[in-house]
């Protein structure tokens, strides 16, 4: 579990986050969502340590991130696993190379062993075959399953996903959210989605956090946020005409059911 | 007042990456793998344009000293002497590192730089890998291992473009190998090698620290990769003139 307590975050004059609360559970999909600019990408930087807080706490299984030694702080690492919106894959590498990086850093597994564990990552995200393949020959859905084998190589118990869904069709975005449901539950580890992808919040949103102008206005699950009568939440998630007919249609089904 | 801060800043920024950079590596293994990568794309790779640019200046050299300074009244060696000292004491150690600051500052600027802004050293940091130690101490090194190797090449090949001017019926081979062999200083050729040294730290580590502290876009890359050769260009004309003093 990761409880943020009280985090604000500046740069310079500009406070981006505002006393920001939030726990994220074990096991779960937890979501960031958020309109552009809201906080959310300065938020996930801050609780994985790109940024470093103006104020505040981030407790990793009650491990506080932000005052503990930088030796400690490294050794944490070692435990999240991180895909990024860009997949982030090193170039020069090949696919399986990508994926046994952390375990060239940080394991003392035998070269063959290390192998089989990449391999069997690759498998696991439907990547069979790829093996010598450079990052810059497959699709961003491709690329992006790598990310996640190479997030899940070292087996994290925390893993944090900025935006992993932009750029893609919502075929592959489906595909790619249900790999990380997947690996989240078989796991039971805590992962952390930055989204603002309408599909991805229905679909796998277990414990949501909403971000609105650097304050977390709200928190809770898919089911409970039709339900949720916070007007700046209301007004990002029904901003389409779709989710907007969506709703009016569960509200009146609700009546009806009453 | 503003751009002096803004120096000071850089400096102290550059100083805490290069105490990053030089720890020592996370693994061994790893290290020497980036190591040998760097020693063939920084130096090996740079052999070729080493070795063509020394023979012509060897040659060019050879011939401005023939037709413009040699007269009736000074020896016939003054030719092939003056070449070497020139190709050893300035050319090979100081010119060529200047011209390779160019390539090989660009190259790691704008690779580092690349790296820096599709996040690919925020993927290190995040893994837990010191990513300024593993993307950085390799090109530092492996640029200061091949540096001599080039200035060396650099020497010989400027040589050999001087005795390819006899082809041309302006100098002769007997006199070429009389000036190349008066008075031989070997202290010069070592001048040579710590001058390569201390050029390919300031090129390596100059270099990377542009592009590693990159922010923004691909604008900025090619700003860095700019600011990286023009930086290390000045930084080695101050060196050279320090270390000629010193040295010499």
């Amino acid at each position: 579990m990761i409880q943020v307590s009280h985090l604000f975050k500046s740069f310079d004059d500009k406070e981006v986050l505002k006393d920001i609360n939030a726990t994220f559970k074990n096991g779960q999909i937890n979501l960031i969502i958020g309109q552009s600019g809201s906080g959310k990408t300065v938020l996930m930087k801050n609780i994985v340590g790109l940024l470093t807080p103006t104020k505040g706490q981030i407790l990793y299984d009650d491990r506080d991130f932000v005052s503990m030694p930088k030796k400690e702080k490294i050794l944490l690492r070692r435990e999240m696993g991180m895909i990024f919106q860009s997949a982030a894959l090193f170039d020069s590498l090949t696919v399986l190379e990508n994926v046994m990086f952390p375990l060239d850093m940080f394991s003392d597994l035998s070269r063959d062993e290390r192998v089989k564990r990449a391999q069997l990552c690759l498998e696991r995200v439907n990547l069979k075959g790829t093996d010598k393949k450079l990052p810059a020959e497959l699709s961003g859905g491709m690329q992006k399953r790598v990310a996640i084998a190479r997030a899940i190589v070292l087996q994290p118990r925390y893993l944090f996903c900025d935006e992993p869904n932009s750029g893609l069709d919502p075929k592959t975005s489906i595909v790619i959210d249900e790999l990380i449901q997947g690996i989240t539950h078989e796991d039971q580890i805590t992962t952390i989605v930055n989204t603002h992808d309408m599909n991805s919040v229905m679909g796998i949103g277990e414990n949501i956090t909403f971000i609105c102008e650097g304050r977390a206005e709200w928190q809770g699950s898919n089911k409970e946020i039709m339900d949720a009568t916070n007007k700046p939440l209301q007004d990002f998630i029904f901003s389409s005409d779709i989710l907007r007919q969506a709703k009016i249609a569960y509200d009146e089904q609700k009546i009806t059911r009453k | 007042m503003i751009s002096l801060k803004r120096s000071l800043t850089e400096l102290g920024q550059y100083v805490q990456t290069m105490g990053r950079t030089l720890a020592v590596p996370d693994r061994m293994r790893m290290f020497y793998k980036q190591y040998v990568t760097e020693m063939y794309q920084l130096g090996y790779n740079s052999i070729g344009l080493v070795l063509i640019i020394s023979f012509f200046i060897g040659a060019v050299i050879c011939l401005q000293i023939k037709l413009n300074i040699q007269s009736a009244w000074m020896p016939r060696m003054v030719v092939g002497y003056t070449t070497r000292e020139i190709m050893l004491l300035e050319f090979s150690s100081s010119v060529m590192c200047l011209i390779l600051s160019g390539k090989v500052g660009s190259n790691i600027a704008s690779e580092l730089g690349t790296m820096r802004i599709t996040q690919q050293i925020d993927a290190l940091d995040i893994m837990g890998v010191n990513s300024a130690n593993y993307l950085i101490l390799p090109k530092i090194l492996g640029l200061m291992t091949m540096m001599p190797v080039l200035v060396t090449l650099s020497v010989f090949a400027g040589i050999v473009g001087a005795y390819a001017t006899s082809f041309m019926g302006i100098t002769t081979i007997p006199e070429l190998d009389e000036g190349f062999r008066y008075d031989f200083n070997q202290w010069f050729f070592w001048c040579g090698m710590i001058k390569a040294v201390v050029y390919a730290f300031i090129i390596s580590s100059v270099s990377a620290f542009k592009g590693y502290s990159v922010v923004g876009g691909s604008v900025e890359v090619g700003k860095a990769s700019t600011d990286a050769v023009v930086a290390s260009s000045i930084l080695v004309l101050f060196a050279d003139v320090f270390l000629t003093q010193i040295l010499t």
